[in-house]
């Protein structure tokens, strides 16, 4: 796992890297590259018993880019990233249609191995779940789980994802003693260190900020930055302001009819916040309307 | 304290029922100490060891193969029934669909229900025959272990899968999210996490067979000898107070309250030890 490095600077130091797919500065207009979706979602519904929560959802995620949805409270946001890491599955009378495709493969098969989807799309939840362990036991728990037993390896990648998410100078004298002792900046942290040593290809984030102190929201936002580029991110946001400096793409979802969430508008985050096609997102933008 | 007339009323009632059931025990204990004192103040503490004897008519006072069928016996319970009960528990909260998840509690909860008589009943003259073929005489150290086992089993079982249910639903699904199997959830992070719990429910559950007197008088042979197999027929210190009260007088009676007195103490640092565990927030 290399480290995380500036968008900008990795343009100038290496502009043919191969793992990373590198866009444009922030907000400068269309990616520089050609986008590659990683995850199309096509007419996507679900369900909660009887009750719609989403209807009829389409829209593509790009790879190495950051995907920002924005919109009211109960409008879908949440159940939607539910189905990109299969969480659906766990929500007794949760019913999903429609096609969602990741890396190529139908991500709703069956048959599909639910463990490696997961490892595959990691999950940020609001409220950070740093496991009633030690902090270095939270992060070896799932890549035990996932195989790698040796500990000098562990050691290895512990201090890697640590050092990655800015954690290793603050907690490095104290990796035995329990994670739940950390402030909740620190908690959160932890948890995207957790995810990010299964080296997922995409991480999906709940509002992972809107717990956190402004201090403390402010470096979970500067290491989402980092993100970009090597992990393709999907944030959930309340915060319009972090969405428009943090995202290449927004998508805005509202209640429709009062009754099922969907999809408004999905496009380049510049143009969503400055040229919105409709008049619900330009309302709500602009702060006049949700 | 509280503005409100009723707030206070209240809190003084709820506060003579707290001191009520607090100077309970210290009475217990008090009458305890006051009734075994005619023998504790004339034979040292020691004798109770290094005596011949249990012989209390004729001042022999040796508690120690009591003492150590009670140990044995509790100690070989928990052994089997801690397991046992966490398997339960983890049975009914993670595996059982939950009709018969539903089912199967309500099965456990009847079995904490059944009287310690019927269990000492059923050891008698169904359990302690089958090992009496195995080895004669049948009751035993080993009989006693197995049905003290299951009369703890329930409480194991109940208070494992009352902490297996406190795990924060939180807890699930980030274990999920990382593409944890059931197996990794449960001993990665349920158990974990329920630990306190099942911990002093294990200790309640070991106060419960330290205590228990019906079912192990039944089965265990009481027989007055320091056990040196599982098939020894012992006799526990509850069971020789419940045998020899009804006869004894003077110093005897005394020295019945003494083998009470150790029990209690025991009870007491089991409580106290759960305590410590309850409390403990901890976690590596």
């Amino acid at each position: 796992m290399s480290h995380f490095t500036n968008n900008k600077s990795e343009q100038v130091d290496k502009p043919n890297t191969d793992d990373a797919y590198t866009l444009g500065p922030l907000q400068a207009g269309p990616p520089c590259c050609d986008p590659e979706p990683l995850i199309r979602v096509d007419n996507l519904s679900l369900h909660y018993g009887e009750k719609p929560a989403l209807e009829g959802v389409s829209l593509d995620i790009y790879k190495g880019c950051i995907t920002a949805l924005i919109g009211p409270s109960g409008c879908g946001k949440t159940s939607f990233l539910s189905v990109l890491n299969r969480l659906t599955d766990m929500i007794p009378g949760c019913r999903v249609s429609g096609n969602v495709h990741f890396d190529h493969r139908n991500l709703r098969h069956p048959a599909l191995d639910v463990q490696r989807l997961r490892r595959d799309i990691g999950m940020i939840f609001q409220k950070p779940v740093p496991f009633p362990l030690s902090i270095r036991r939270n992060i070896e728990l799932p890549l035990r789980e996932h195989g790698m037993s040796k500990q000098a390896e562990l050691n290895d990648v512990v201090q890697q994802v640590l050092q990655d998410v800015g954690l290793w100078d603050e907690v490095k004298d104290r990796l035995a003693s329990s994670a739940l002792a950390l402030s909740g900046g620190q908690q959160q942290r932890l948890c995207i260190a957790r995810a990010l040593a299964l080296q997922p290809k995409v991480l999906l984030m709940d509002e992972p900020c809107s717990a956190l102190d402004p201090i403390s929201s402010g470096v979970v936002e500067d290491l989402i930055q980092r993100l970009r580029g090597k992990y393709t991110v999907v944030i959930v946001t309340h915060n319009l302001a972090q969405a428009r400096r943090i995202a290449n793409y927004a998508g805005f979802f509202w209640i429709k009819d009062q009754r099922a969430g969907c999809l408004i508008e999905f496009g380049q985050c510049k143009q969503i916040f400055e040229a919105p096609a409709h008049e619900l997102t330009a309302a709500y933008v602009n702060g006049s309307r949700g | 304290m509280s503005l409100f007339r009723t707030d206070r009323q209240l809190a003084l009632l709820l506060q003579s029922g707290a001191l009520l059931a607090a100077a309970l025990v210290l009475l217990i204990l008090l009458f305890l100490v006051k009734e075994s004192w005619p023998v504790l103040q004339h034979v040292p503490l020691i004798r109770f060891v290094t005596d011949a004897s249990w012989h209390p008519v004729d001042g022999l006072y040796k508690l120690t193969p009591m003492l150590s069928a009670t140990l044995y016996s509790t100690l070989g319970a928990v052994l089997l029934a801690t397991p046992l009960g966490i398997a339960s528990a983890l049975f009914s909260r993670y595996y059982a669909p939950s009709f018969i998840a539903g089912c199967y509690r309500r099965l456990i909860e009847l079995l904490a229900g059944i009287p310690s008589v019927v269990y000492g009943f059923w050891g008698l003259t169904t359990l302690a025959p089958l090992i009496g073929r195995l080895h004669p005489p049948g009751v035993s150290l080993l009989t006693c272990i197995l049905v003290l086992t299951l009369m703890i089993l329930p409480t194991v079982a109940l208070t494992a899968d009352a902490a297996l249910a406190a795990v924060p639903v939180a807890y699930v699904r980030g274990a999920a999210a990382l593409g944890l199997s059931r197996w990794g959830l449960i001993s990665g992070v349920a158990l974990p996490a329920a630990r306190s719990g099942i911990t002093a429910g294990t200790l309640l559950a070991a106060g419960r067979a330290i205590g228990e007197t019906m079912a192990v008088l039944m089965v265990a042979g009481n027989v007055v000898q320091q056990p040196q197999s599982l098939f020894d027929p012992v006799r526990t210190l509850t069971a020789n107070i419940a045998l020899e009260m009804a006869y004894a007088t003077g110093e005897h009676r005394a020295a019945l309250f003494v083998s009470g007195l150790a029990l209690m103490v025991m009870v007491l640092v089991l409580v106290g030890t759960a305590e410590l565990f309850s409390k403990e927030r901890h976690h590596v």
